[in-house]
């Protein structure tokens, strides 16, 4: 109580802040990041009188809380297999695309929000790991052309001051065990860490991270608007949120193709794999209640992201949105 | 008829099926309410599909049932989506038999909740209740494990699928057959005899695949036509009021419905 408290009165002097800020600076950021406060929504009001969307249901926000652990509880399992039987694959390119677009250095600190089974984590621990045998590797050759004596005092030097983590931060604590079984499976250990957490109100101090990526978990959090906020605060200045998300399919043909796609084969590999019809039926209605490409952009900016852009990949399905806080 | 009306008016999608549930339950109340479960379908576990999804999930269910025999759900839904025309055809029979009409009104269903097994104990060796506790007892089984019925689009012939598939482990006792596979194969064929269901005719040829050469011998030989022998012309087995029987002896209960006695008979112990 007392901690959701601090965090709230923290909320409020961030944000008198940033009023001030704005009334006296002119910032120029190329997309127009805004400074503009959203009303009073950092005070928990009754979440049970506001209603909210649960895919084409109607429920009340506590409700789709309850209901949206209960499918990923029971989804856990199966979920990797049944994402390649649903993407049929793609969606490990959808990942290592946004790997690609992250381009995390050495050093860098990720959280990664809804991560669950740990797919964005393990790349970027593939990914640093890599990048940090490319510097290596680069330092030892540059460090042929001048003596010897002076070339290992350098590396000594250039020696990574710290390793990069990745936090994988989820509410569910089932998704968590699929994905701390992988990496022991994998043999990974360092580096990585798991933590149970909401989106809306996660558990770490401000300016941490480096990275906040949230892939496939934003439009089943209640107030979107919050987990943004959270993003937000928790990023370092300087730090890059990233988002990928199923959006809006812009080419009316391949619009139908994949609605029908979506409605008609997706619930009955649901049944067919999984055993469970409904929790799939929920995740291609929520990606029809998601807001689209544009109106999650002006969210993001909204809570105050500067240089926020998306862009589609494979025609719509999935949208990658970047920002940075500045 | 006024569903399939609201539907052509609904601005939602074609496929989005949902929309027929939601329109029936936004003119139940008027508007849309905070609900803790909107208007499933036409019984509880009810889900609309389309012919094209009732489609892929017969071949789905059934790849994956021929994969993994164990996975009973599979096939559950591989009945339920095949069976249209047979549980029609179960359901008039049922309706042309007295005792079939007073089961379909009535709507008995055989659960742990609705049997009263110390009483059943209590029944004399050979009765129709005492034999069939001593089979679920034998076998490690219970009445409760059955999948409830999702994708048959009519409530009645939802219970039939229901009703069938209780009366599954009744027959078991009926047959005297096990639960091993070459009971449980013996049992199909005579289903597959009686009610016409695709599941069961699947199941009856696909399931001598598994079986060793001398139980494959035994089927061919002796249980394999006794079984069809009987299912064609016992009485239908779904139409018979079991929860009312159980004192009534097993081998009455036989001679009632025109089945004989089973020609091989089983060790007591369970198979492994």
């Amino acid at each position: 109580m007392a901690a959701s408290m601090n965090l709230s009165v923290h909320r409020l002097a961030v944000l008198s802040q940033r009023t001030v800020i704005s009334t006296f600076l002119n910032v120029s950021c190329r997309s127009g990041c805004r400074w503009r406060t959203s009303p009073g929504r950092c005070f928990s009001e009754g979440v049970e009188d506001r209603s909210t969307h649960f895919g084409f249901e109607t429920v009340s926000e506590a409700e789709k809380a309850k209901r949206v652990y209960k499918v990923f509880e029971n989804v856990a399992q199966k979920y990797d297999v049944m994402n390649d039987a649903m993407s049929l694959g793609i969606h490990r390119l959808w990942k290592d695309i946004l790997l690609h677009a992250m381009h995390p250095q050495p050093g860098a600190r990720l959280l990664d929000v809804a991560g669950g089974t740990g797919d964005i984590a393990f790349r970027f621990l593939d990914y640093v790991r890599y990048q940090r045998e490319r510097q290596r590797l680069r330092a030892a050759q540059s460090s042929r052309t001048r003596s010897w004596q002076d070339g290992s005092d350098d590396d000594v030097t250039e020696d990574e001051p710290r390793a990069s983590t990745a936090v994988v931060c989820d509410i569910n604590l089932e998704m968590l065990k699929v994905g701390k079984q992988k990496a022991d499976s994998m043999g990974i250990s360092s580096g990585l860490s798991w933590v149970v957490g909401d989106a809306e109100e996660l558990p770490f101090f401000d300016d941490q991270f480096d990275i906040y990526t949230i892939a496939f978990g934003i439009r089943n959090v209640t107030r979107i608007d919050q987990a943004l906020q959270e993003a937000l605060r928790v990023l370092k200045p300087g730090g890059r949120f990233m988002c990928l998300e199923f959006s809006k399919v812009t080419n009316p043909v391949l619009a139908s193709l994949y609605d029908a796609y979506s409605f008609q084969v997706i619930p009955v590999l649901g049944e067919v794999i999984a055993g469970d019809w409904k929790s799939y039926q929920y995740l291609v209605e929520s990606i029809r209640k998601f807001p689209d490409q544009e109106e999650f952009k002006n969210m993001i900016e909204d809570v105050g992201f500067c240089r926020v852009q998306y862009s589609n990949l494979s025609a719509g399905v999935v949208a990658l949105h970047s920002g940075f806080k500045l | 008829m006024w569903l399939r009306s609201c539907h052509l008016f609904t601005r939602q999608r074609r496929y989005s099926i949902n929309s027929k549930a939601l329109c029936v339950h936004q003119l139940h109340t008027g508007h849309p309410q905070l609900t803790h479960s909107y208007y499933e379908g036409l019984y509880p576990g009810h889900i609309h599909t389309t012919p094209l999804q009732k489609a892929l999930l017969a071949v789905g269910s059934g790849v994956a049932a021929l994969q993994n025999p164990y996975r009973h759900d599979m096939v559950a839904v591989l009945g339920e989506t095949t069976g249209h025309l047979a549980l029609i055809n179960l359901r008039d029979r049922m309706r042309n038999d007295p005792e079939g009409y007073l089961v379909l009104t009535e709507r008995p269903k055989i659960r742990l909740s609705t049997l009263d097994l110390k009483n059943m104990a209590g029944l004399p060796d050979g009765s129709f209740g005492r034999e069939y506790l001593r089979f679920l007892e034998d076998n490690n089984v219970t009445p409760d494990s059955r999948a409830e019925v999702k994708f048959v689009d009519n409530e009645e012939l939802a219970y039939v699928m229901l009703r069938y598939r209780e009366v599954h482990d009744l027959l078991h006792t009926l047959l005297g057959m096990p639960t091993n596979m070459l009971g449980e194969v013996a049992v199909k064929w005579f289903e597959a005899a009686q009610t016409g269901l695709p599941m069961c005719t699947l199941g009856a040829l696909l399931g001598p695949l598994r079986l060793n050469a001398s139980r494959f011998q035994t089927l061919l030989t002796s249980l394999g036509p006794w079984a069809l022998q009987n299912g064609r012309r016992a009485r239908c087995v779904l139409s018979i009021f079991y929860e009312r029987r159980w004192e009534q002896s097993l081998e009455d209960l036989r001679s009632e419905l025109n089945i004989e006695p089973p020609p091989v008979s089983f060790p007591k112990k369970k198979n492994t």
